[in-house]
């Protein structure tokens, strides 16, 4: 048997970081606000849950500034679960990750369902050892969100509505241009920087590679087995559920059934198995009905 | 010779693209109409996640069947768990298939903060590089197993102590990180050639 030094273990680098993402994939992450919602999202199959403080759905009733969840409860969550943990600091709120780092949270999420703290910057995730998440809208945004650590993409969609339609319109979008980047020639490569704001040696990955240089998942609005296949079909490789669980009659076959779907997805029969009678979906909010669009946060 | 991927969950697509390289063409598993296959690969992700799957799908009975009568089988990390005689510190409900003589602890190196790379020294095939994600530590390793490569690792509340990483026996092999991710064929190949 061979032996390995111990010296040589490097924890917080990319890989690791990206790596978590991997293995998300296929997965539901599930949005919990207390040990109680964790436990019932670990047992419908979840592969990790959110901590926030109060889901979208309710953000969006209630109003006010929505910030980082209280340790405890993060805690509380941590005892509760197996799974991995993540949890959501506000936009450029480097207070906020620093705390969800010491207290060992597997993945955080930089994300515009809570109050903003920086109107110009985000965190800078690479002074961190654990991975981040962030939300985008387009490639630009996803690459810039990389370009400052971000070891995962999700759509923003637009969360705590129960309406799919945004969501599909940041992954079209994204990987839209992901397949017009890859036909780009070398002088081409430049102007796509430029437009999408975004560095070059990115873009030029993107066009190499015909993907992220992380894993895209979708987030935002997601309600139904349906739209967690839908997503799936168009090219996330996992979702995110937030308001969508909880704010559901039954929230426990919800979950199950989401997760099955998500699994399945290009398999109708197994579609119209889990989303029958699952009960009530949430009631769900059309765009031209919002007040606040929380996807318009973040630079 | 016909592989399959478990494709559950996890990063099965990392499997299926070091198979592709090695000009194998795998078949993806999701439903027991899919396992007429002579090996199998179980890849890395939630350990629990998949085991709720394997039973709601109806693959887990035959699946374990066939592990039992001599099928050859692959698993990294999850996949590791999955093919353990027992596991430490998983839900009560997760199943395991008991493939591999090994008593395994799920996330026994810590959370992700915990994740690491190193370089290995494997047995007949020379250094690795190597990612542990949240990954199982090997407790227990009995009967006939063989431990090609091992880490020594010093945790919070003991000394340092080696804890086997590959581990092999007979037709099944299984490792607690993931060559998966680094585009390393090399373990995918020695799972090969015992089919």
């Amino acid at each position: 048997m061979e032996k390995t030094e111990k010296s040589a273990h490097a924890t917080g680098g990319v890989l690791v970081k990206r790596g978590l993402a991997e293995m998300l994939r296929g997965g539901v992450i599930m949005d919990v606000v207390n040990a109680e919602q964790a436990k019932i999202a670990e047992d419908a199959g979840a592969v990790a849950v959110m901590a926030l403080e109060r889901v979208p759905a309710d953000i969006r009733r209630d109003g006010g500034v929505a910030r980082m969840s209280d340790p405890y409860l993060i805690e509380e969550i941590q005892r509760a679960v197996t799974i991995p943990v993540m949890a959501k600091a506000r936009i450029g709120h480097f207070a906020e990750a620093q705390i969800l780092e010491e207290l060992q949270v597997d993945y955080i999420d930089e994300s515009e369902v809570l109050t903003p703290a920086d109107e110009a910057h985000h965190i800078d995730k690479w002074k961190f050892s654990v991975p981040f998440v962030c939300g985008a809208t387009n490639l630009g945004e996803a690459l810039r969100r990389i370009s400052e650590g971000a070891a995962l993409i999700r759509s923003k969609g637009e969360a705590g509505t129960g309406n799919v339609v945004e969501a599909v319109r940041h992954l079209r979008s994204i990987t839209g241009d992901i397949r017009k980047i890859t036909q780009a020639d070398s002088a081409e490569i430049y102007a796509w920087a430029k437009n999408l704001q975004a560095p070059v040696e990115l873009v030029r990955e993107v066009a190499k590679e015909g993907r992220l240089p992380v894993p895209l998942f979708c987030a935002g609005g997601l309600a139904t087995p349906a739209d967690a296949s839908l997503v799936m079909q168009l090219g996330a490789e996992a979702v995110f559920v937030g308001s969508g669980i909880f704010k559901s009659a039954d929230p426990a076959r919800r979950a199950r059934a989401i997760v099955e779907a998500t699994t399945h997805f290009k398999d109708p029969g197994v579609l119209v198995k889990v989303s029958r009678n699952i009960g009530p979906a949430m009631v769900g909010i059309e765009m031209d009905a919002i007040e606040v669009k929380l996807a318009e946060r973040g630079w | 010779m016909k592989i399959g991927v478990l494709a559950l969950q996890g990063d099965y697509l990392n499997h299926v693209a070091i198979l592709n390289k090695l000009s194998v063409n795998p078949v993806l598993i999701r439903t027991p109409d899919d396992l007429d296959v002579d090996g199998m690969i179980i890849p890395g992700g939630e350990s629990t996640t998949i085991s709720l799957l394997l039973q709601s799908s109806g693959l887990y009975l035959p699946l374990r069947g066939l592990l039992n009568s001599g099928m050859a089988a692959f698993g990294t990390c999850a996949g590791m768990i999955l093919l353990a005689k027992s596991v430490i510190d998983g839900r009560p409900d997760q199943v395991s298939f008991d493939a591999i003589d090994i008593v395994v602890r799920r996330n026994g190196f810590g959370r992700q903060v915990a994740s690491f790379e190193t370089e290995l020294a494997v047995s007949g095939v020379g250094p690795m590089k190597a990612v542990f994600i949240r990954a199982p530590v090997v407790e227990k390793v009995s009967g006939e197993v063989e431990v090609l490569s091992s880490v020594n690792y010093s945790f919070p509340d003991s000394a340092d102590r080696q804890v086997p990483v590959i581990c092999r026996s007979g037709k099944v092999l299984v490792s607690s990180f993931h060559p998966e991710l680094v585009g390393e064929d090399r373990l995918h190949r020695l799972f090969l050639e015992r089919i």
